[in-house]
């Protein structure tokens, strides 16, 4: 029978010859991803309910991100749990402050993502791990906690949908566009439930980390996962990364497998998008944007907080003042790293920004950053809701690392195409 | 008697249920003095034990702290009715032994106020005010173990 990647990778991880979409699997999992808000929860309810063990000391990566560096004294409460356990269980991936990282780019940046692989994590955006054909997808604390202690977990295999990124992106487009107009064109609910399989020429031309943001958006429109097949760029960015064990096993879709829905996006054809509050399927061309006024800038988070992001926003800011309170993310210590030894600290310093240490922050409305009443914030992550980054009456426009960055430097909305 | 408390709308998210400022803390009685607090910040102050939530499509929908239900289940809401539930929040429900009423249609014939009584074994909401009887699909046999059990982690002991 004809299968997706998705399916195969199912078929494999519950010992089956086949699966097909509807089917209730039992699934080894490969891979957890634990973070200190849901996963201090889950390492509870394994104390409380007398099934406190980890199935495998290897298959698990821990790392505080939320909060971190402690915010408050609450949380600094739940790094302590985290900590406490991960040590007194002896995982062998723990990643603890100057360490750690965003989730989503500290796990693949470290090698702990395989292709072929089955893996969860205690946040929605695990999705993101899928541009490396695997599949990947959200959990809560409960889920999280069975994962640790048996290893498995109960999937309903999901239908698969088919975009086609045709062409090549224009100057000044990037990923994050491509995927706001896939958002755009199906709602925030248009993938419920399902897989998104992402193919095509445009997506060969793409860097891991900029497939990474195509994939990290899954949630956003409501998809259980995102994924891109394995190819030669692939193969490259896991050469010498990979933690633990090095073999992996590549499943390519079937020529006749099935979709649900198919469409085609044309890069040639696409400007850099804004998705205005409050729903990131609410994206409109820059061209149409009436140069809304802002108040600040968030360039970092796992959409959008990669070293090529940061390449991408210094280039706009070379030179350049910025107008409003502009807040520079890098989101793991290796990226912060690069991004000081190539300079990139510096122009953002001469332009006036704020360069911060490795946290989700603000971007959650936690800390480092949080919106006032009636602030509007221009950002590269991934989410607008009501009240997101902040009061509920701020506002959250989100956008790629270049035009957040011009407008940074216009004090409103921008195009950033004029400063490329 | 439960009352119900309509929201007319689709996409209620994670971050309106329990506001992020509020995940330092994953004890239950506290997540739920602010439970909807960005969509309705009455709502804490009005709620009743076993009263219920109505809303649209895409019920929960954004992140997977699981805080959006014990915010629900600590504030002691009896149930939450949507047409359509977003996946990570309808999984974080069954596994905290909380039945997702899934019932198209639901902000239409039911409204603010209504009087409800829930028959989950019957699959039905008597709807004492308009006196009238509205029937809903069953959660899948496997879930319905769970919530049995009261929980995934429950019902991974009992297996």
């Amino acid at each position: 029978m004809p299968m997706t990647i998705t399916e195969q990778i199912f078929a494999r991880a519950a010992g089956k010859q086949a699966v097909e979409p509807g089917d209730l699997v039992n699934a080894k999992i490969d891979m957890i991803m634990c973070h200190d808000v849901t996963t201090p929860p889950a390492i509870s309810m394994l104390k409380q309910h007398g099934i406190d063990r980890v199935f495998d000391l290897e298959k698990l990566a821990v790392t505080p991100d939320h909060f971190q560096p402690a915010k408050d004294i609450k949380s600094a409460e739940l790094h302590k749990r985290l900590d406490t356990w991960a040590k007194e269980k002896g995982i062998r991936h723990y990643y603890p402050i100057g360490k750690a990282g965003v989730c989503h780019a500290l796990l693949p940046e470290q090698g702990h993502i395989r292709p072929g692989e089955v893996i969860v994590g205690g946040d929605s955006h695990t999705c993101t791990y899928g541009a490396f054909a695997a599949f990947s997808t959200g959990i809560g604390s409960t889920d999280l906690a069975a994962a640790i202690a048996t290893g498995q977990l109960w999937f309903r295999v999901p239908e698969s949908m088919k975009f086609t990124l045709s062409g090549h992106l224009p100057h000044g487009v990037y990923s994050k566009d491509v995927v706001l107009e896939v958002i755009r064109r199906i709602g925030t609910d248009g993938a419920l439930y399902k897989a998104i399989e992402y193919v095509g020429p445009a997506l060969k031309e793409m860097s891991m980390e900029a497939r990474m943001t195509i994939t990290n958006m899954a949630i956003e429109a409501g998809g259980k996962n995102a994924i891109i097949g394995f190819d030669e760029t692939t193969k490259q960015y896991l050469e010498g990364r990979l933690k633990g064990k090095q073999d992996y096993t590549v499943f390519e879709s079937d020529p006749e497998a099935k979709y649900c829905f198919e469409d085609t996006i044309d890069c040639d054809k696409l400007e850099p998008l804004v998705a205005y509050p409050h729903l990131p399927s609410n994206g409109k061309p820059i061209s149409e944007c009436a140069g809304e006024v802002m108040d600040q800038c968030y360039i970092g988070s796992c959409t959008n907080g990669r070293i090529e992001d940061f390449r991408i926003a210094a280039s706009v800011m070379k030179g350049k003042q910025v107008k409003i309170r502009t807040l520079i993310v890098p989101t793991t210590p290796t990226v912060w790293r690069q991004a000081n030894d190539e300079g990139l600290l510096n122009i953002f310093y001469d332009a006036g920004c704020v360069i911060s240490a490795p946290t989700c922050g603000a971007c959650l409305g936690g800390f480092m950053g949080v919106l006032g009443a009636e602030e509007k914030c221009v950002s590269t992550t991934n989410r607008n809701f009501v009240g997101r980054m902040g009061h509920p009456t701020s506002e959250v426009y989100l956008c790629n690392p270049a035009t957040a960055a011009a407008s940074a430097v216009e004090g409103k909305l921008a195009d950033p195409r004029k400063y490329m | 008697m439960a009352k119900t408390y309509v929201y007319k709308r689709d996409h209620v998210n994670t971050d309106e249920i329990i506001p992020a400022r509020y995940l330092n803390t994953d004890d239950a009685a506290e997540l739920a003095t602010h439970c909807l607090e960005d969509l309705d910040p009455e709502f804490v102050n009005k709620v009743q034990p076993g009263d219920v939530i109505v809303a649209g499509d895409d019920f929960g929908c954004g992140s997977s702290r699981e805080h959006a239900v014990w915010a629900i289940q600590g504030a002691k809401v009896g149930a939450v009715v949507a047409h359509s539930f977003a996946r990570i929040f309808y999984r974080n429900c069954i596994n905290n032994g909380f039945y997702p009423i899934e019932l198209p249609g639901a902000v239409d014939k039911i409204h603010d106020g209504d009087e409800v009584e829930v028959d989950y074994k019957l699959g039905v909401i008597h709807n004492k005010t308009q006196n009238k009887d509205i029937p809903f699909k069953a959660l899948p046999d496997f879930a319905l173990e769970i919530i049995n059990h009261g929980g995934l982690l429950e019902h991974i002991k009992k297996q």
